[in-house]
């Protein structure tokens, strides 16, 4: 039997996972045994693949590509898209609960599987004719074939309606000029989901394939956050996309913001995830560590920072269990979904810190996971919506005054 | 081929275990239950894997209320195509292994497969009785399992080497460490579970044998007492004295 402790890879020895999962409401009690399954399934996935390699390649920020197999035969890819095209017909709640697990390994492994599921699987799925999610689904269920999501442009961020990216009808085909910037997945992806402005200026989406002549994928390199994942551009100098490859009926924002939606419900999820693995880990850390001639722990201020971190991890478990009870119902509307995310992921972000302080001078070294887990919040705060554009959509919502359009 | 696994519900390893009722009943409050590794790291799995090359089917065997239900759809996540559970409690090993020999009995398995003990009573007995029972041949804690017809080549980890067996089908095998490899469930596999059968069996008449006197916990450990290197004449005092080792 191979040791899970030895990186066969590299054949440096490994960190063992201690990590136990902390639910202090008691909210497993409205989990169903399906979805418990599920959960647990996965964690055992993350620490036996996860967990012993992932600080390493972060380090050398190197995506592990080998995991992409395993991702793939667990189910982490469109685990929501119906059987028939290879997915496993599973509830949103489920995927939530996937995305949490995922992310407790690392935000990089998380993004990888929201982007394949929420940004490519579910647009060829929702917008895509018959032979579209013939075509691409089932391999992109298997990670036999990986996808990526080509929205956001180096001069259009929160503001993806000023896109520059264009089509041109000629004929049986379009061209296709434009870039994209920070793509999860895009220097290894063999398609992308791609949106662009046609000639009427209304905004298109379609599958642009690896090999097209004049589409490259630089790879951004220099990243402090998400080391582990690969990042690059979409670059398009007159690429010749087959016209039925373009969604057929879907115009305008609203296609690619229902897949933000889709992944951001992911991502509220999985902060909670990120934020167990470092309070998890602050909290053996405080129990173990004296100074004074007692445990850390015993300590009022080390206290307040636990007890406030549990505090909010349990708030954001309820929150997220009950936009998935909406999800599942199909009620969540994209501002409750904001909510969600940049409430969860602005927690996860302040337990890191906190939690980096716990463990003091340790708490900067790469034997623990609390930095990793910081610096990769630092991508996940901004992307998919920014913190501040997710308060700027609840303002709206609430008011009914947009604040953030001219 | 037709396999039979039987598994166990365990608490989960990081339990904290407690006792009630004067300490004859284990605490339940609070515990979360698991599949029994042995039951399901390597006498499942490797049946799985024996189907999978020798084609057939897996049916996994379960003695238990319907709190049970969880850790029998794990199994069928894993691979099983069907389960029975015997709708009792399981109160000594006689009693279980009997219910499943009256299933086993009617039903023609070509092997049987057991865990070599349950991780929390650590009995081992079951699948002992079983054999007995049901008149076949039984190897114990088999760390390696190769089918080819009728008849499985068994490695058995002994005291400072091995043992291979070789048995004839039908037979009654415990699988220890080493059989398998964990198989994790995978989504699909988990959302097919829902719909194989699981099949409930009422009880067939049968006393326990044995009743619990009573549990007691292993002392606490106590605390490390740290003695100065030049003091060697307190070291040989406390290890005379308290640890009464000299």
């Amino acid at each position: 039997m191979s040791n899970p402790t030895v990186d066969h890879q590299n054949g440096r020895a490994a960190k063992t996972d201690l990590y136990q999962a902390h639910d202090y409401m008691l909210v497993d009690e409205l989990l169903t045994e399906e979805q418990k399954l599920i959960r647990d399934s996965a964690r055992a996935w993350v620490k036996k693949e996860v967990s012993p390699i992932i600080e390493d390649y972060a380090e050398r920020a190197e995506f592990p590509s080998q995991l992409l197999k395993g991702l793939g035969e667990i189910g982490a890819f469109g685990p929501t898209i119906p059987e028939e095209y290879g997915g496993a017909g599973m509830d949103y709640t489920s995927y939530g609960l996937l995305m949490q697990e995922l992310e407790r390994g690392d935000s990089g492994i998380r993004s990888t599987a929201s982007v394949q599921s929420s940004l490519v699987m579910f647009p060829i799925y929702k917008f895509g004719t018959e032979e579209q999610r013939r075509k691409y689904l089932p391999k992109l269920a298997t990670g036999e074939m990986m996808g990526c999501f080509g929205l956001t442009e180096p001069d259009h961020g929160s503001n993806p309606g000023g896109m520059l990216s264009t089509i041109k009808d000629a004929g049986d085909h379009v061209i296709l000029n434009g870039s994209k910037m920070w793509i999860s997945n895009s220097p290894f992806a063999d398609i992308a989901v791609v949106w662009a402005k046609d000639e009427e200026g209304k905004i298109r989406g379609m599958v642009v394939e690896r090999g097209a002549e004049g589409f490259t994928t630089p790879t951004i390199h220099k990243k402090w956050s998400l080391r582990a994942s690969a990042t690059g551009e979409l670059v398009f100098e007159d690429v010749k996309v087959p016209k039925e490859n373009l969604f057929p009926d879907i115009r305008g924002l609203r296609g690619p913001l229902t897949c933000l939606s889709s992944a951001r419900f992911g991502i509220a999820w999985g902060a909670i995830g990120a934020a167990s693995d470092c309070y998890d880990t602050a909290l053996r850390y405080s129990q173990e560590r004296i100074q004074f001639d007692k445990p850390i722990g015993a300590f009022q201020l080390t206290q307040k920072k636990l007890a406030e971190m549990i505090t909010e991890i349990t708030k954001a478990q309820l929150l997220a269990w009950r936009l998935g009870q909406l999800k599942d119902q199909d009620r969540a509307t994209p501002a409750q979904i904001s909510m969600g995310k940049r409430n969860n992921v602005n927690m996860a972000l302040e337990i890191a810190r906190e939690c980096r302080q716990i463990l003091g001078g340790a708490g900067i070294s790469g034997e623990y996971p609390i930095m990793r887990h910081m610096m990769n919040l630092e991508s996940v705060v901004t992307y998919e919506g920014t913190h501040d554009i997710h308060l700027l959509i609840t303002g709206m919502d609430v008011t009914g005054f947009n604040a953030f359009k001219g | 081929m037709k396999f039979l696994v039987c598994i166990s519900k365990t608490p989960d390893t990081t339990t904290k275990i407690g006792f009630v009722d004067g300490n004859t009943r284990f605490d339940t409050e609070r515990v979360q239950y698991i599949l029994n590794p042995y039951d399901e790291w390597y006498a499942l799995v490797r049946a799985i894997e024996l189907k999978e090359s020798n084609g057939g089917s897996v049916t996994v065997i379960n003695v238990g209320s319907a709190a049970n239900d969880a850790i029998i759809r794990k199994a069928l996540a894993i691979g099983a195509d069907d389960a029975v559970r015997i709708n009792a409690e399981d109160t000594d090993a006689f009693f279980v292994a009997s219910q499943i020999a009256a299933h086993a009995k009617d039903n023609a398995f070509d092997v049987i497969f057991a865990g070599k003990e349950t991780i929390d009573y650590n009995g081992s007995e079951v699948p002992a009785m079983l054999a007995e029972m049901l008149d076949m041949p039984f190897v114990s804690y088999a760390s390696h399992l190769d089918l080819a017809g009728n008849e499985a080549t068994i490695s058995r980890d002994i005291e400072g080497g091995e043992e291979v067996v070789s048995v004839q089908t039908p037979f009654v095998v415990s699988a220890a460490k080493g059989m398998a490899e964990q198989r994790i469930p995978n989504m699909k596999g988990i959302m097919m579970s829902k719909r194989k059968p699981l099949n409930v069996v009422e009880p067939t008449a049968v006393e326990a044998t044995s009743v619990i006197s009573s549990y007691t916990l292993p002392p606490a450990k106590s605390e490390v007492k740290m003695v100065d290197p030049e003091n060697m004449d307190e070291l040989v005092q406390l290890l005379h004295n308290e640890a009464k080792v000299l």
